[in-house]
């Protein structure tokens, strides 16, 4: 649905985009994906922010992510996926609440979600698309044994994938279940916030892929950005904010089962 | 103190071993720490541009504009402006690149539309969804909608 | 999600679904406990001068240099890229417990244990250099560094520094084992693991285990050289085996009553585990044939006036319990923190496959290879002598 407000924030942000994108864009078409010769990681801090009221659970940024990133296929291996959470309507008899929500995640939502649940069932149900949270106290960097995981000057928790060791150590470390093990190179990969087009001007491939606007980049040092705009005017939260991770994924309308 | 020396002697050829080992720890760090480690902080600092080496397949709505402005146009009075080019119709980036050589296809409407539209009980209530299958017979979407449009007050 | 990935029950994140650290993880720790226990027994009869267990003082060092040595081993296998592994010691990242652990292991192995080992059997290398010809000759002249000075006053010195070393080597062996505690307990990502207790935890289940191998090591030693056991010593060595179960049960004990006590966000989906997936493995093989019935068997001991062979028979029994007990320890810690989801909400199996890098063949080379190099040590270095050569 989109009302004048989204749609002034959508043009925008394509307005903004356009420039710099153009820019990019000509290292792209020349062949060589080069660095944008005015791209300073200092001058960003990327973040993301989602938006749980208004995603639809297409899937398309699941698939849109295993195809910019070559991620393998297969139902372990997810550098973004989706969650339904479904959560029943509390009855009347408080013994007879069931007390946590049914959450699943078909092979990641990448074939989207089929329907389950009965239009009457009056329960609550939504979903939530999840990523790497790119932390800001990352617990993953923190317990990496050789530095092969580290947060880069502009925000985003990377991997050297020609320095780890997989160990694993990192997938064990983070909270969000966002690290795996690539069976192909057996060293560990998450969502790197698509940094080879972010550091282009253009936006991660979810987002760009995403039809309702539900997943938005943000560039949190860069005044103009709307992600401003969105954390003052939504009641934002981050998933388990208890281990106090600095997660820079931010959700709007993040229901308290969500897990 | 002759004495004493000799006495401790097999003590300095023990801590001998240690020194050599020490020295070789030092210098295998010479050899072997990579080119660029700790520039940054505590990774190798190439790993960023390694990071960025990736060929995009997703061009981003504002590289299509640049040719099919007519498109855009009809996007932004409808219901369908924030949805980018891709999200619908796939990876572009080699047809943006070289269009001619790589020509886009046009998606079915029935395979694609219900994607996003199929009446899913956890999507917001007031996002419009229908039963594809029962929708108008079952006929294709764009029998009655404007892909780029798809409003019909 | 059983369907996708079948043994899934609930909701797992999808990433969650295979198990990242498989049973050479388990051995790993299993084996760092060993080595920190059995080192600490010998440490008793140096530095607290406990002289009943002499007689296994060498051995203890020996049977912990065995286990250290294999250490590294199930380590290589799990790792994705075994050859960076230098890594470690070359770019240690100072906030990772897994990277300084490295560097504890390397001052472990060498700074305490292989110094002791070398003050302690000098002597006896020297003695046996002099007494040989041909290559066995030059092996232990290599073992020597050369050194051929017995004087009053050289051996005065080993015994000093042997001394200090041992003294330094007890908080060593408690960082050793400790650290490894850590490197788990560190993890607040996982409510299974995460907890203050968790080094202290598995330092006095080392103790437990480290005895409990000495214990049985000097039994078998004994019988296979003929040998005649020291009946005080194993009496002493059982009765701080005793006293160690006893303080190891007391805090697993308390973790758990605090876990069901304060009932955190995660005890549901735990308890569950527990009583489901980790059933056999954490109440059957761990709590009751692993802690409470030794613990009873040596208790036994302690109370009733039993014969030299009843008691030794008991003493073998509870040995081996504890050390299945441990390793289940060592199971239910690792294997269990992974069986769950970090969701809460669901759960995951374990497929131990047999001849791949991780699997169980593997895995039983990994435990009998310690076992052959404590042989070729004890050839190598005597630790007991026979009656009748000392009375030559």
């Amino acid at each position: 649905m989109m009302n004048r407000r989204d749609f002034l924030e959508q043009s925008g942000k394509f307005l903004l985009l356009t420039g710099a994108a153009a820019l990019a864009w000509d290292s792209v078409l020349a062949g060589q994906p080069e660095q944008a010769p005015n791209y300073r990681m200092t001058d960003h801090w990327w973040a993301m922010f989602i938006d749980v009221e208004v995603c639809i659970g297409c899937g398309n940024c699941v698939r849109a992510c295993k195809t910019e990133n070559d991620v393998p296929a297969g139902p372990a291996y997810f550098r973004t996926w989706v969650e339904r959470y479904h959560i029943p309507k509390k009855p009347l008899d408080p013994l007879d609440a069931e007390d946590h929500p049914t959450v699943d995640s078909p092979n990641g939502g990448y074939d989207g979600f089929p329907e389950r649940y009965e239009e009457g069932d009056a329960g609550k149900s939504f979903f939530v698309p999840k990523l790497c949270n790119h932390c800001a106290h990352s617990p993953c960097v923190q317990v990496c044994p050789v530095g092969a995981t580290f947060e880069s000057p502009d925000g985003v928790v990377l991997v050297d994938k020609s320095y780890c060791l997989g160990c694993r150590y990192c997938v064990q470390a983070c909270p969000y279940g966002c690290r795996y093990i690539d069976p192909r190179t057996n060293t560990v990969d998450k969502c790197n916030l698509c940094y080879h087009r972010i550091t282009k001007g253009l936006t991660t491939a979810c987002c760009e892929s995403c039809p309702t606007g539900a997943r938005r980049l943000g560039d949190l040092k860069n005044p103009q950005d709307p992600i401003h705009e969105l954390l003052r005017l939504h009641k934002v939260q981050v998933l388990k904010p208890q281990m106090a991770t600095g997660a820079k994924v931010y959700y709007n309308g993040l229901d308290g089962a969500v897990r | 103190m002759r004495q004493t020396f000799k006495d401790a002697e097999h003590l300095l050829r023990f801590a001998g071993l240690f020194a050599v080992g020490i020295a070789a720890f030092f210098a295998l760090r010479a050899a072997f720490i990579p080119k660029g480690f700790g520039e940054l902080g505590h990774y190798r600092a190439g790993a960023l541009e390694d990071n960025r080496q990736r060929l995009p397949r997703f061009a981003g709505a504002a590289a299509c504009g640049d040719c099919h402005d007519d498109v855009r146009q009809t996007l932004r009075t409808g219901k369908h402006a924030g949805v980018h080019c891709e999200a619908c119709h796939g990876p572009l980036a080699p047809h943006a690149a070289d269009p001619i050589a790589t020509a886009a296809k046009r998606p079915d409407p029935l395979s694609l539309c219900p994607v996003c539209h199929q009446k899913n009980v956890a999507r917001p209530a007031a996002f419009p969804q229908v039963d594809a299958a029962e929708h108008a017979g079952g006929s294709s979407c764009t029998e009655c909608h404007v892909a780029h449009n798809p409003g019909l007050e | 999600m059983g369907d996708i990935l079948p043994g899934v029950q609930g909701f797992m994140y999808p990433n969650e679904m295979e198990l990242q650290w498989s049973v050479l993880i388990v051995i790993y720790p299993y084996v760092t406990g060993l080595v920190a226990g059995a080192f600490i027994l010998a440490s008793l009869e140096r530095v607290f001068n406990v002289e009943a267990v002499k007689p296994t003082y060498r051995l203890a060092l020996l049977t912990a240099l065995a286990f250290l040595l294999v250490a590294p081993l199930p380590l290589q296998l799990h790792l994705g890229h075994p050859e960076r592994s230098l890594e470690m010691f070359l770019t240690p990242h100072t906030s990772s417990a897994m990277a300084m652990f490295g560097f504890v292991y390397l001052w472990y192995l060498m700074a305490v244990l292989v110094t002791e080992i070398w003050l302690d059997y000098r002597k006896d290398l020297v003695l046996t250099a002099r007494a040989s010809s041909g290559l066995k000759r030059w092996i232990y002249r290599v073992l020597t560094l050369g050194s051929d000075n017995l004087s009053e006053r050289s051996l005065a010195l080993d015994a000093k520094i042997g001394r200090i070393i041992t003294i330094i080597g007890i908080p060593s062996a408690f960082l050793l084992h400790g650290y490894v505690g850590f490197i788990f307990g560190s993890v607040k990502a996982n409510p299974w693991w995460s907890t203050p207790l968790m080094p202290i935890v598995f330092l006095f289940s080392a103790i437990v285990s480290g005895i409990a191998a000495v214990l049985l090591v000097y039994m078998i030693y004994c019988a296979l050289r003929g040998i005649r056991l020291d009946a005080a010593c194993l009496d002493t060595i059982a009765r701080y085996l005793f006293y160690a179960f006893i303080v190891d049960f007391s805090l697993e004990m308390l973790d758990l009553v605090h876990r069901i006590y304060e009932a955190d966000e995660s005890f549901r989906s735990l308890d569950f585990m527990v009583h489901t997936r980790l059933f056999l493995s954490q109440v059957v093989i761990q709590i009751f044939l692993g802690t409470l019935l030794p613990i009873g068997l040596l208790w036994l001991t302690q109370i009733v006036h039993l014969s030299e062979l009843a008691r030794r028979t008991i003493y073998g029994v509870a040995a081996v319990l504890t050390l299945i007990g441990i390793f289940a320890m060592r199971w239910n810690v690792v294997i269990g923190g992974q069986l769950f989801s970090k969701s809460f909400l669901g759960y995951t199996t374990y497929k131990m496959s047999f001849a791949t890098r991780e699997g169980l063949l593997p895995a039983l080379i990994v435990m009998i290879l310690p076992v052959v190099i404590l042989w070729v040590l004890a050839w190598l270095l005597p630790p007991i002598e026979k009656e009748e050569e000392r009375a030559a």
